[in-house]
């Protein structure tokens, strides 16, 4: 089905023992104040990986100096060959139709960018609504565009900024669902930064927290297959840690 | 306030008239357009009245049917379509060189931080500089040929869309630029999918304002020396004190200006369809 038209064999992923991301000793200072603060950081093909930590801790830095997107970074910085970036708002051309929206920057043969494009829209249940504007789209549908555009390049690391934190609870827990079939369907490598400690047991194989521009914590939860349950004692137990690791009790949260 | 802006104000307020009235004016009521044209129809007809009572002399104000007839007849000589012909070249070349120069300077300064410390001062002291008070200049360094008037119409034409687009380019959402990078967008696919739609509304705010100064400043170049055009009719027939020519002559340019607005409006409409369409839906 569409998953084989979106990731040809052979061309999906970089070989299997060289790690996506590698990162050493990544520092970012703005000015006076030191951001990103000597991180190392390997990451497996389609490994998925979350990166927890309070606002300011440096997460947000650390996913724009994967994405490419920070010329300020000093340190050892190998990322994904075509690595695509989900946002925390959509951010869609507002003057070119959710087709065009996907299709943004796509070279090559015109009908064949055509049926990838449908293909993506397609796989995140937007088939029908390729002509609509931006505007005519709900929030959740418009960030699904902007996940059928980081999906149609098919990226061996997807990295995603909060992309479901300007969603409301019932939009977010079916986005979750569709990202996570995703990545189960063409495995790239994902770097999904939040501030949900629940979210990330649900999706992510991997955790770092990273406090002061540092990663101080890294475990891998044994947590069983996905679909996760967010009832599962596992799940609630790593939880109560990690929120204790951010330094929030939970019982107020 | 400066005699540009002064001038810039007038021009689009008469450019605007029309489209301001129909656009603020709810539906409902559009069905009733009718009403709208009573008072003009009884104006005309009391000048008509008054004309043919000898009232209102013809060297004053000549009769509507009188300027109906008279253009009739610069129709079928050809002397007024020649003349209009000739005005709309020189507001045309004036516009084309004056978006250009805009467009190049605007795209300067819009973009680059040095273009700006270079490019913008001048831009600014050009703004203050009142149009119409360079004309005694323009005929002494350009003489009384096709080049002060178009010159007049390019210089008019600079500013406002300067102004605008400098105004655009630096309000183009830093998010989407960011969107393009991590696209890897080639810098033409930059300026094709984000920044030219981008900036495209308030450019075309800006074009409209230029246009009607152009046709204001191709107005008074006209009227200062010209062997042919509008302008050149007017002043001829001022000499004859033939009132019916002039309100013909003045009718010719409110058209121009009238459709060349109509033009722009039905580009902006077509660069905003993507705010437009699917609200009522």
């Amino acid at each position: 089905m569409s998953a084989a038209t979106l990731f040809p064999a052979g061309v999906s992923t970089s070989s299997r023992d060289e790690p996506v991301v590698r990162v050493r000793e990544l520092r970012r200072a703005f000015g006076e104040s030191v951001v990103l603060d000597g991180v190392d950081l390997d990451l497996a093909p389609g490994e998925f990986i979350a990166v927890l930590g309070r606002s300011g801790s440096g997460k947000t830095t650390l996913l724009r100096a994967l994405a490419g997107l920070d010329h300020g970074v000093e340190g050892e910085l190998r990322s994904g060959r075509e690595p695509a970036v989900v946002f925390q708002d959509p951010r869609l051309l507002p003057w070119r139709d959710a087709r065009a929206n996907v299709g943004l920057g796509l070279r090559g043969d015109r009908a064949e960018i055509e049926a990838r494009v449908s293909d993506a829209l397609r796989e995140v249940g937007l088939a029908d609504r390729g002509e609509a504007w931006p505007r005519e789209l709900s929030g959740g549908q418009r960030q699904r565009v902007a996940l059928a555009r980081a999906l149609v390049r098919e990226p061996d690391l997807l990295l995603l900024d909060e992309p479901f934190s300007a969603l409301d609870a019932l939009t977010r827990v079916s986005a979750q669902r569709l990202v996570q079939e995703l990545w189960t369907r063409h495995r790239p490598a994902v770097v999904l930064v939040t501030h949900d400690v629940e979210e990330a047991l649900l999706l992510a194989d991997r955790l770092i927290v990273i406090d002061d521009g540092r990663i101080i914590h890294d475990e891998r939860p044994a947590l069983g297959e996905r679909p996760r349950r967010r009832d599962d004692p596992r799940l609630v137990e790593r939880r109560r840690a990690l929120l204790a690791l951010l330094g929030v009790d939970d019982a107020a949260a | 306030m400066s005699a540009h802006t002064a001038g810039a104000a007038a021009a689009s307020r008469a450019t605007n008239a029309a489209a301001a009235t129909e656009a603020s004016r709810p539906r409902r009521v559009s069905r009733r357009i009718g009403w709208r044209w009573v008072s003009p129809a009884v104006l005309l007809a009391l000048w008509q009245v008054l004309s043919a009572t000898g009232v209102l002399p013809e060297q004053t104000l000549a009769a509507p049917t009188d300027i109906l007839s008279a253009a009739v007849d610069l129709t079928k000589t050809g002397e007024l379509p020649t003349a209009l012909l000739i005005s709309l070249q020189r507001a045309a070349l004036g516009l084309l060189l004056g978006t250009v120069v805009a467009i190049v300077a605007g795209v300067i300064a819009g973009v680059s931080r040095v273009g700006d410390v270079v490019v913008d001062p001048p831009m600014q002291m050009l703004r203050t500089v009142p149009l119409f008070g360079l004309v005694p200049l323009f005929i002494l360094w350009f003489g009384i040929g096709e080049t002060p008037k178009v010159l007049l119409v390019a210089l008019g034409v600079v500013v406002p869309l300067y102004l605008n687009l400098v105004a655009a380019l630096r309000g183009v959402d830093r998010e989407l630029l960011e969107v393009a990078d991590s696209l890897r967008l080639s810098r033409r696919e930059r300026w094709r999918h984000v920044v030219i739609p981008a900036v495209l509304p308030e450019a075309l705010v800006g074009f409209r304002q230029s246009l009607g100064i152009a046709w204001l400043a191709l107005i008074v170049a006209e009227q200062i020396a010209a062997s042919e055009g509008l302008g050149y009719m007017i002043n001829n027939a001022r000499d004859f004190l033939q009132t019916d020519v002039i309100i013909v002559g003045l009718l010719a340019y409110a058209i121009l200006g009238l459709l060349t607005d109509a033009i722009v409006r039905v580009l902006e409409r077509r660069a905003l369809r993507y705010r437009d369409e699917g609200v009522l839906a």
